[in-house]
């Protein structure tokens, strides 16, 4: 019994990892409906910030703000250049798309050149000792803690943002309709590039607390993760942040368990079937909303 | 309208053609293919270029891009050293070289050997870094006659047939499998006296999972118990699950024999689950950039030790790090083992004749190289000692044993 | 003559002359031997391409599994001539197998997942393309032919150019006169507007099942052609990344546009290789770089695809009796 709990805590680990990041996507997605690619690639370049950061003694709560900062302006960055022109251009959303997965190409390729990162796999230093706990028979570590505590504080933070304030207001808005958004008079351009940028300082966080978790960075560390990440977002919703939650945490122990209780090998299959079951019994994902479609 | 859909039309037609025609073209120029021959820095450039006309070009096939890009990177330097030492000369010959990138992917290595060979004139082939790449081009290589030695490719598959018959023209400078395996599980037995182990094996890496078996068969064969035998993929990071399993079975020790990257995560995570035990593992730890911390005190098989005396090993361990600035790797040290070899083999047959060279290949004995004296067998496979070495927390190995075959 | 005979005549010439053209420059070498695998692996990703048109660019179904099909029909052929020998006729039910299994798959698949709404329907058919990989990767438990997470090696190397070349002339047929017709004129309108379609009495449901089924049988053709050329196969030479290039190469082409995707496909096949000669030893892996931004400066300068839903046809260049009597202009 003890042996299962762990295995949960286990998948909450990764689920948490995995809820930073789906939050991000699931957020430019409501506001665009535009599957940001590259988010995968902004995770890594958050590790590597951080690694950078914390290689020079940097204290790593200041290194994750600095990769979180970083992250935020390529966000924006990447916005600005690769898709905002096509959205003034009103060109279909699947050249957005497209534009999306060349800027991932470009960023891990880029990152892989020695002028840049460098193609090795280097070691992520510890940021916190790791210690083990035995509760219940079950063993609990530090970095579990870490992880959890962190997210949890992120995404209230995000909460408050989104609930609380006008910024967030008018990210609702601009999501729920754009045009609408416009005529009132919401700088919408701005707006999404907030949200780009909140989104990319999560990735950041996320790249961090996966580097954390897993601890070794390499330029093509955000692939998997992003495409985990990006599947728990649809799973709970795309477009709906407690949606994101929710997938991510499901994903995670779909992963696990599968690991644990069947097998390694099919892990990976379990948690997409679980996806293509899911969105089978509900098209619009766990908690979206499958509203009517307007003719 | 007509007018505009007919440019189009003939813009796209005018593409396609251009680039078949530029195909074409660069097929046929000869100076196409010798650009890009006269490669990094101007080695080629100073020593073929004009003086006499017996050169043998030699090609490189290494993932120079992907996820898998530190290894090749790794294995283009001892390339790149091992012939720079030989001051690009070879018995009579000089030697050109061109590399190639094949993304870690078959797709692309196929496409490189067949460009090296059908077009760029390469005589013989030393690459490439894993199986999966070196298998499919060992075929095109084998086909056309052209010598190959891999550095690192461990799979019985690169040098001989599914049937059995051997590829007479492809060679492979690094162990097969089965010989680690074997030193590793005698090793556990006799020197750690354990009797169970828990085994992580990556199954898409024939690598891996050669010596994964191999050990088993030898630990059992001694003995031994094996009371886990996990397997994961390439991709994965995230260890907690097995390692939660396989703590609960209470291993006297872990065999991990996989590549630096993966092992340090394995360890890492196996320690975070308590399990604090005895950690062996194959060549593929050897790198400056395996985590010394969490694997101090484990032991992995190795083909050299840097700390050996011996003048193959401290030239190479030496000019290494003066020419690149860090220590060499397995992928390094085995890649500049395979060039020599080749180097070694066009001096004793002083000719281009690509089945003299084979042979001269297959008849080496004794060659000293980095990872000891080598003789091939007649499956293209060295017959070479391992060594044993410990993982010290400083970022040094201590040299334990030599086990000779 | 009728002109619509007239016209298949004159195609079916052109192609023939293309075909004897070609299959020549490469008999004499002036098409290297190396040049002429890539023309084999252009027109076998135009093949795969060519489904994934179909079923995304005419109608509108956002598929991000097609790699899976591809290897699932590569997978089949090579088992069947592995097991029963390469010759000319067992090349031609390996291939015929290797569709019909794609397509099979694609049926039984479609039928619950083409319910969902694009961007879901594309991230389900991702997830069907990471099931069918994981699928490959422990496919030795099914059978030790198959080689598992290791590979498949051993299989006969007879893919040449004359099978290459008409399975992408068959390919590129099927789909014009798919397109030309009734149904695909339905295909057309469900990516236009599936509820004014439905409303409007057309089946969608069947047209959307036909356009993927026949797509990825496309894709599985493709796949078998492949499999014998590279006499390799590796699960990941199909995993999801691989969806994305056949999607690019789609949407770069310009979507609706049949001609586009071939002229996509051709090219992008081709750039790699010459981005190879490009940068030189230096730049090496500046590969994925300069294609990366290439990709990206191409979607945002032309973001309907090259040829941006313009098809190519013979029409525009045959004298015509129009109505005002004017003849069509050849440049």
């Amino acid at each position: 019994m003890g042996q299962l709990v762990e295995q949960v805590v286990n998948g909450l680990q990764l689920g948490f990892v995995y809820a930073l990041i789906a939050v991000g996507y699931t957020m430019v997605y409501g506001i665009i409906k535009l599957i940001n690619f590259a988010h995968g690639d902004v995770i890594m370049v958050g590790a590597f910030v951080t690694f950078f950061g914390l290689v020079r003694g940097i204290p790593w709560p200041v290194a994750i703000l600095i990769g979180m900062v970083i992250c935020a302006a390529l966000g924006v960055g990447i916005e600005r250049l690769a898709y905002r022109p096509l959205r003034e251009k009103g060109a279909p959303r699947i050249a957005a798309l497209i534009t999306a997965i060349g800027v991932s190409l470009f960023i891990e390729n880029f990152a892989s050149l020695r002028i840049a990162f460098g193609p090795d796999y280097r070691q992520f230093p510890a940021m916190v000792t790791r210690m083990q706990w035995n509760v219940f028979g079950v063993t609990i570590s530090s970095i579990q803690v870490l992880i959890v505590s962190i997210t949890l504080v992120l995404v209230l933070i995000l909460q408050l943002v989104v609930y609380r304030t006008k910024i967030g207001k008018a990210m609702r808005a601009v999501a729920l309709d754009m045009d609408a958004a416009r005529l009132m008079g919401i700088n919408v351009n701005m707006v999404i590039a907030f949200t780009f940028a909140i989104g990319s300082a999560l990735a950041a966080a996320a790249g961090a607390l996966l580097a954390a978790a897993y601890p070794q960075i390499w330029p093509y560390m955000g692939i998997m993760p992003g495409l985990k990440a990006f599947t728990a977002a649809v799973l709970g919703g795309i477009g709906s942040i407690p949606g994101a939650l929710l997938g991510a945490v499901l994903m995670g122990q779909a992963e696990v368990l599968t690991a644990a209780y069947i097998t390694t090998d099919f892990k990976d299959a379990v948690a997409f079937a679980l996806l293509i079951l899911v969105l089978l019994f509900r098209p619009a994902g766990l908690l979206g909303k499958a509203g009517p479609e307007k003719v | 309208m007509r007018g505009v859909s007919m440019k189009r039309f003939l813009v796209g037609l005018l593409t396609v053609s251009m680039l078949v025609l530029a195909a074409c073209g660069s097929s046929s120029a000869p100076g196409a293919g010798s650009q890009g021959s006269t490669s990094t820095g101007s080695s080629t450039s100073g020593s073929g270029a004009g003086s006499g006309s017996k050169v043998i070009k030699i090609g490189l096939i290494a993932p120079l891009t992907g996820n898998v890009k530190t290894f090749g990177e790794s294995s283009k330097k001892g390339f790149e050293l091992a012939l720079e030492q030989a001051g690009y000369k070879a018995g009579d010959y000089t030697i050109e070289f061109v590399a190639g990138d094949d993304k870690g992917d078959s797709t692309e290595g196929v496409n490189l050997a067949t460009r090296f060979i059908t077009q760029d004139g390469v005589k013989a082939i030393i690459g490439s870094v894993t199986s999966g790449v070196t298998i499919p081009v060992s075929l095109v290589a084998n086909e056309n006659k052209i010598p190959m030695i891999t550095g690192t490719a461990t799979a019985e598959g690169v040098t001989v047939n599914e049937d059995g018959s051997r590829k007479p023209f492809i060679f492979r400078a690094c162990f097969i499998d089965p010989f680690q395996g074997q030193v590793a599980a005698k090793f556990a037995l006799e020197e750690l006296g354990v009797k169970t182990a828990a085994v992580f094996y990556d199954k898409g890496n024939p690598y891996t999972v050669g010596l994964a078996e191999s050990f088993r068969a030898e630990f059992e064969a001694g003995g031994g118990q094996i009371v886990a035998w996990e397997s994961y993929a390439e991709a994965d990071t995230d260890f907690s699950a097995v390692m939660t399993n396989v703590a609960a079975l209470k291993p006297e020790m872990l065999y991990l024999p996989d590549y630096y990257n993966k092992v340090s995560l394995l360890a890492k995570a196996a320690k975070e689950k308590g399990l604090d035990v005895p950690m062996l593992g194959g060549d593929g730890w050897d790198s400056e950039d395996l985590d010394f911390g969490a694997l101090a005190g484990n032991y992995f098989t190795a083909h050299y030790s840097a700390d050996d005396p011996s003048p193959a090993v401290q030239k190479f361990v030496q000019e290494f790090e003066a020419k690149y600035g860090h220590k060499p790797d397995s992928f390094a040290a085995l890649t500049y083992d395979a060039t020599n070899i080749l180097l070694e083999a066009i001096r004793v047959a002083n000719t281009d004749d690509t089945d003299a060279i084979r042979q001269a290949i297959q008849d080496l004995k004794g060659f000293q190289a980095v990872g000891g004296s080598i003789s091939f067998d007649e499956k293209g496979n060295p017959i070479k000692a391992a060594t044993i070495l410990k993982v010290n927390a400083d970022k040094t190995y201590e040299f334990v044993t030599t086990v000779n075959p | 003559m009728a002109t619509v005979q007239k016209k298949g005549f004159i195609s079916a010439g052109i192609i023939v002359a293309l075909f004897v053209v070609l299959y020549v420059l490469r008999q004499q070498g002036v098409i290297s031997t190396y040049w002429g695998m890539i023309l084999d692996l252009a027109l076998i990703t135009t093949t795969s391409a060519m489904g994934l048109s179909l079923i995304y660019g005419f109608a509108g179904q956002f598929s991000l599994g097609h790699a899976a099909f591809y290897g699932i029909g590569a997978y089949v052929a090579a088992f069947i001539t592995k097991s029963f020998g390469g010759t000319t006729l067992n090349f031609a039910i390996a291939l015929a197998a290797g569709a019909l299994a794609a397509a099979v798959v694609a049926f039984l698949i479609g039928l619950p997942i083409l319910r969902l709404r694009s961007d879901y329907l594309g991230i389900a058919t991702l997830g069907f393309g990471v099931i069918v990989k994981v699928f490959f990767d422990n496919s030795d438990k099914v059978s030790k032919l198959f080689g598992g997470s290791m590979g498949m090696t051993g299989i006969p190397r007879i893919t040449t150019f004359p099978w290459v070349f008409w399975s992408a002339v068959l390919v590129i047929l099927i789909a014009r006169n798919l397109v030309n017709s009734s149904h695909g004129r339905a295909c057309i309108s469900v990516r236009e507007d599936e509820v004014a379609a439905d409303i409007m009495g057309i089946d969608t449901t069947r047209f959307k099942m036909l356009a993927f089924t026949l797509g990825c049988a496309m894709a599985g053709l493709a796949g078998g052609l492949y499999a014998h050329l590279y006499a390799f196969l590796h699960p990941t030479n199909f995993q999801f990344l691989k969806s994305f290039d056949v999607l690019l190469i789609v949407v770069l082409g310009g979507l609706g546009s049949l001609t586009g995707t071939v002229v996509a496909g051709m090219g992008v096949v081709f750039l790699q290789e010459i981005l190879r000669d490009v940068l030189g030893q230096q730049f090496l892996d500046w590969r994925g770089v300069v294609y990366a931004l290439v990709l990206i400066v191409l979607m945002i300068l032309r973001p309907q695809g090259l040829m941006g839903g313009w098809e190519f046809s013979l029409d525009r260049l045959l004298p015509r009796r129009t109505k005002g009597g004017k003849a069509s202009g050849t440049a």
